[in-house]
């Protein structure tokens, strides 16, 4: 049952099984091992960065391509959600046409990407990806009218996720909008990864593999590449858009900041490196270590700058602002020496090395 | 053996996963023309490249005038008095004939004797000198790396396949220009040939590759006399010297 | 005896060269930019403003143009000699600005006065103390972050970029984030008045400035034996090895220079905008990348080209669309990738 449910990609390494069994029982039941606002939206945000990440991991670890451009599509997604409920009113139609409409957008984009750029070299498409990302976000944060401009889109959703709904009460934890909220997403993103596990695990997700390996080996065995590689971008794409339209159903918030900035490009590339490129469960581990250290690591660097407040440089370097210097330190050194990141690293060791 | 200029003794290459050279044993005796013959895909031009350190060999020893080259950078290689002339040809397009005889040129200047033989030797880099590269036709374009290999003098030529793809009357020319070349007795020549009648003409030794091993080595003049070791090594026969 | 008398002899009679087409095809690049300028002036006509805002546009836009260039040119060679792609570029373009407006603030009198010869002497150390601090951290960037991943593209991508992060991070960590503020002395400000156009002082001179880099690079390149090392090893890197040159060497000095002069962007820069900020490597980045895509990885020539378009581009929808002019930059890399995949002015790779 299990085996079909991850669609044959068991992890194979009795360290990796017990972390991803931790994670999945602590998403599944935060709401009640680790009660409180702040540790339900960090993990309501660790769900939709799983399936953010994992996205990228098609794209990036399966098919061997580097896109600039994931956070585009994120914020397609999102921003497919906030105007319609901005203007069709709170409800499960506007999430779900909102959510429609964002992710149609966000493939024919990939589409529109990829039939261009595909043709070109490897560095040339990420170049471009970076710039028509970059002019997203100028275009996105110019649109004030409909997109709120740079402070973003507030609305409402439907009651039941509110926390005026309320069911009663369940194991000392009251039952109310958030937490129908918060299973929602944590529903959907599962569904969303398992889906994502059966896409590379299929016959299509080997050829992006062979691909990868050796793109013109696979063009003269008769696989057209081009296909393919638009393929992987497009789902790649759409599945990044169900992502950021889950996040805005959570936030009731959307804004260029929190979705589409230069700097959540990088953090994902971060999760997808130190995680395991082309292992899915990397992505899993990658954004629940990144997430977890950007709202606690913090906390302990604060507590070390204080302590070593007397001596100037090494203050500045561990100040909490600083935790995403230590990250692009680990990233490089996990590109060097962990090529296949975390899980990379524990499946060699099941191998005695 | 002192009287080989080159030896290679079990030498592996892989590429990638791919183990081309599966345990190459090759000697070139000094001084004249050793044919290095084989089918497409036998492994000669990884040869070449092997020799000339653009591929690391995983296994075996290369030894040049006596001293290990296996581990050295080609540059260094190059240094040493190797000079490649690769199936491409190699030339600079962008550059004109002139750059790339000054590139060449590793003092920086020309043996003004030398050059005027090499320049009598292939008239066309002279007419063409302040021309860019790209501009020459192909029989000119191997006429200009060939003279880009020996501006300097060079105590051995790896050349691979030279003839390839130029007219009849080029190879001719190409052949009396190896002839010359090799007359002074200080240069060899490491030929990789698939017209066997300019290898026939030029060479004194001969090696056959065969799925990346050598599989007979020896004079040529005793396998040009051998119809069917010529058969069953090449598949075909070399022409009947006229 | 001549033995190659028979291969000479169809040959004998003309000497092949380039063609009218050919030339013209090989104009077409150099030409596209004043074609802008054209098509812009009467955009600018049409919509109602004078010739006068034209000549102010233009002039910005070559001024930026060249500080691109002068940023972009190092990326261009390092691709094309090295086959290694710097997402870290941006990183020496930041640290030359910071380390150039730092010793501009400590040199401040002299740098504040209302004498170009004091303003120079401020100027010049700033610069120079810019690029060989740059230049030194190129020379550390390449030996330990990019000789790793030689020939491995992805792995190129990702550590560059992060190598980006960290540095952005350092330069939080000893500068802090608050923008900082430069003022130009009153020397390099102004205007020079030509009927009714302003023309700002300093663009003229950073023009002028950009230009000589550009003479002074195409004269090494041309002229000397190490621009012809390079030339050739953009073509073919291999066959340079194997006639006896160290280019690794040569790659790591090629690095060095291109880091310096992404520095020297960097200063120029600051003093154009009056204001940085740790970002300002990372946003420049993709105009960056753009200009090398426009010019033609390798091509020092292209890369001017492609600079002075993407900075008359950028000027140009500025004023007349603003919402639009990253957009429509976009849109002039895609038009020229379409007219030419390889860039304007492409190198012909013989391997």
């Amino acid at each position: 049952m299990i085996r079909w449910l991850l669609s044959g990609d068991v992890p194979r390494q009795p360290v990796l099984v017990v972390v991803l069994a931790a994670i999945l029982i602590g998403l599944a039941f935060t709401p009640f091992l680790f009660p409180g606002t702040r540790t339900v939206d960090t993990a309501a945000r660790i769900c939709v960065f799983i399936v953010l990440v994992a996205s990228y991991d098609l794209l990036l670890g399966y098919t061997g391509i580097v896109s600039f451009a994931h956070t585009m599509f994120f914020g397609l997604g999102a921003y497919g959600v906030a105007i319609a409920s901005r203007n069709l009113g709170a409800g499960w139609d506007s999430i779900l046409i909102g959510t429609a409409a964002g992710t149609f957008c966000a493939v024919v984009l990939a589409l529109l990407i990829g039939l261009f750029s595909l043709r070109v070299r490897a560095i040339f498409f990420a170049m471009v990806t970076l710039a028509v990302a970059s002019a997203f976000l100028i275009l996105v944060s110019q649109l004030f009218a409909i997109t709120g401009g740079e402070d973003g889109l507030n609305y409402r959703v439907p009651r039941m996720l509110t926390p005026a709904f309320n069911l009663g009460e369940f194991l000392g934890q009251r039952i109310d909008g958030r937490m129908i909220g918060y299973y929602l997403v944590f529903a959907v993103a599962l569904a969303l990864f398992l889906l994502l596990l059966r896409i590379v695990n299929s016959p299509f997700g080997r050829v992006l593999q062979a691909i990868r390996e050796n793109d013109f080996r696979a063009e003269a065995i008769g696989y057209r590449t081009v296909f393919y590689r638009t393929a992987a971008t497009c789902l790649s794409a759409g599945f990044a858009a169900l992502a950021g339209a889950l996040l805005a159903v959570w936030l009731r918030y959307t804004g260029p900041d929190t979705f589409l900035s230069l700097d959540i490009m990088i953090d994902i590339l971060l999760m997808v490196v130190i995680g395991g490129m082309g292992t899915m469960y990397g992505a899993a581990i990658g954004a629940t270590l990144f997430i977890l250290a950007e709202t606690y690591l913090r906390g302990v660097m604060g507590w070390a700058a204080e302590a070593t407040g007397a001596i100037p440089v090494v203050t500045d370097l561990v100040h909490p602002d600083r935790w995403l210097l230590w990250l692009g330190l680990l990233f490089i050194l996990s590109v060097y020496f962990f090529p296949s990141g975390i899980v990379g690293r524990l499946r060699l060791w099941r191998h005695g090395r | 053996m002192s009287d080989d200029l080159l030896s290679l003794e079990g030498v592996h290459t892989h590429i990638g996963r791919y183990h081309i050279l599966q345990g190459v044993d090759l000697v070139v005796p000094r001084g004249g023309v050793t044919v290095l013959l084989g089918r497409n895909g036998a492994g000669k031009t990884t040869t070449m490249r092997t020799i000339m350190g653009l591929w690391q060999a995983s296994r075996g020893q290369i030894r040049f005038d006596g001293r290990p080259i296996e581990a050295l950078p080609t540059p260094e290689i190059a240094n040493a008095g190797i000079a490649y002339v690769p199936e491409n040809m190699g030339i600079f397009a962008g550059l004109t004939v002139k750059e790339n005889m000054v590139l060449a040129a590793r003092g920086g200047r020309f043996d003004q004797a030398r050059l005027d033989w090499i320049l009598t030797l292939f008239p066309a880099l002279k007419r063409f000198w302040a021309l860019p590269a790209g501009h020459l036709s192909g029989g000119q374009k191997q006429m200009l790396a060939i003279a880009r290999a020996v501006i300097e003098p060079r105590r051995l030529l790896l050349i691979d396949e030279p003839s390839k793809g130029l007219a009849p009357a080029i190879v001719g020319a190409l052949t009396q220009a190896f002839s010359e070349l090799i007359a002074d007795g200080e240069t060899t020549i490491l030929l990789v040939e698939q017209n066997l009648h300019m290898a026939q003409s030029l060479g004194r030794s001969v090696a056959v590759m065969d799925e990346g091993r050598i599989v007979h080595a020896g004079a040529m003049a005793d396998l040009a006399a051998d119809r069917d070791l010529q058969g069953r090594l090449l598949g075909l026969s070399l022409e009947p010297t006229p | 005896m001549s033995v190659a008398n028979n291969a000479g002899a169809d040959q004998a009679a003309a000497l092949p060269g380039p063609g009218a087409r050919e030339r013209l095809g090989r104009a077409a690049p150099y030409l596209a930019v004043p074609l802008l300028a054209a098509v812009a002036l009467v955009a600018i006509l049409a919509q109602g403003s004078s010739l006068p805002t034209w000549v102010t546009l233009t002039v910005a836009g070559l001024a930026m143009g060249v500080m691109l260039f002068i940023m972009a040119s190092g990326l261009t060679l390092v691709f094309g000699l090295m086959d290694v792609l710097n997402f870290g570029h941006g990183a020496f373009i930041t640290v030359g600005a910071y380390v150039g407006v730092t010793v501009l603030l400590w040199l401040g009198p002299a740098f504040a006065a209302d004498n170009v010869w004091l303003n120079l002497l401020a100027i010049v150390p700033a610069i120079a103390a810019a690029m060989a601090v740059a230049g030194l951290g190129g020379w550390f960037f390449e030996r330990s972050v990019v000789a790793p991943v030689y020939g491995a593209h992805l792995k190129q991508i990702l550590v560059t970029m992060g190598a980006l992060i960290v540095t952005e991070q350092l330069l939080l960590a000893i500068w802090g984030p608050e923008r900082i503020p430069i003022n130009r002395p009153e020397a390099l400000s102004g205007a020079f008045l030509v009927g009714d156009a302003a023309i700002e002082r300093y663009r003229v001179y950073a023009t002028v400035l950009g230009l000589a880099i550009f003479g002074g690079m195409v004269y090494v390149l041309r002229r000397t034996r190490v621009g012809l090392l390079v030339r050739a090893g953009v073509e073919n890197g291999e066959m340079v090895q194997a006639m006896g040159y160290r280019v690794r060497v040569l790659f790591a000095g090629v690095f060095i220079v291109g880091s310096a002069l992404a520095a020297l962007g960097g200063v120029m820069w600051a003093l154009y905008d009056e204001v940085i900020t740790v970002h300002i490597g990372q946003n420049l980045m993709i105009m960056v990348f753009i200009v090398v895509i426009i010019g033609g990885l390798g091509s020092v020539e292209g890369c001017l080209v492609g600079a002075l378009l993407v900075g008359l581009m950028t000027n140009y929808t500025g004023f007349l669309t603003p919402t639009l002019s990253l957009g429509s930059t976009i849109l002039l890399m895609v038009v020229v990738l379409m007219w030419r995949p390889q860039g304007l002015i492409a190198v012909n790779k013989g391997h």
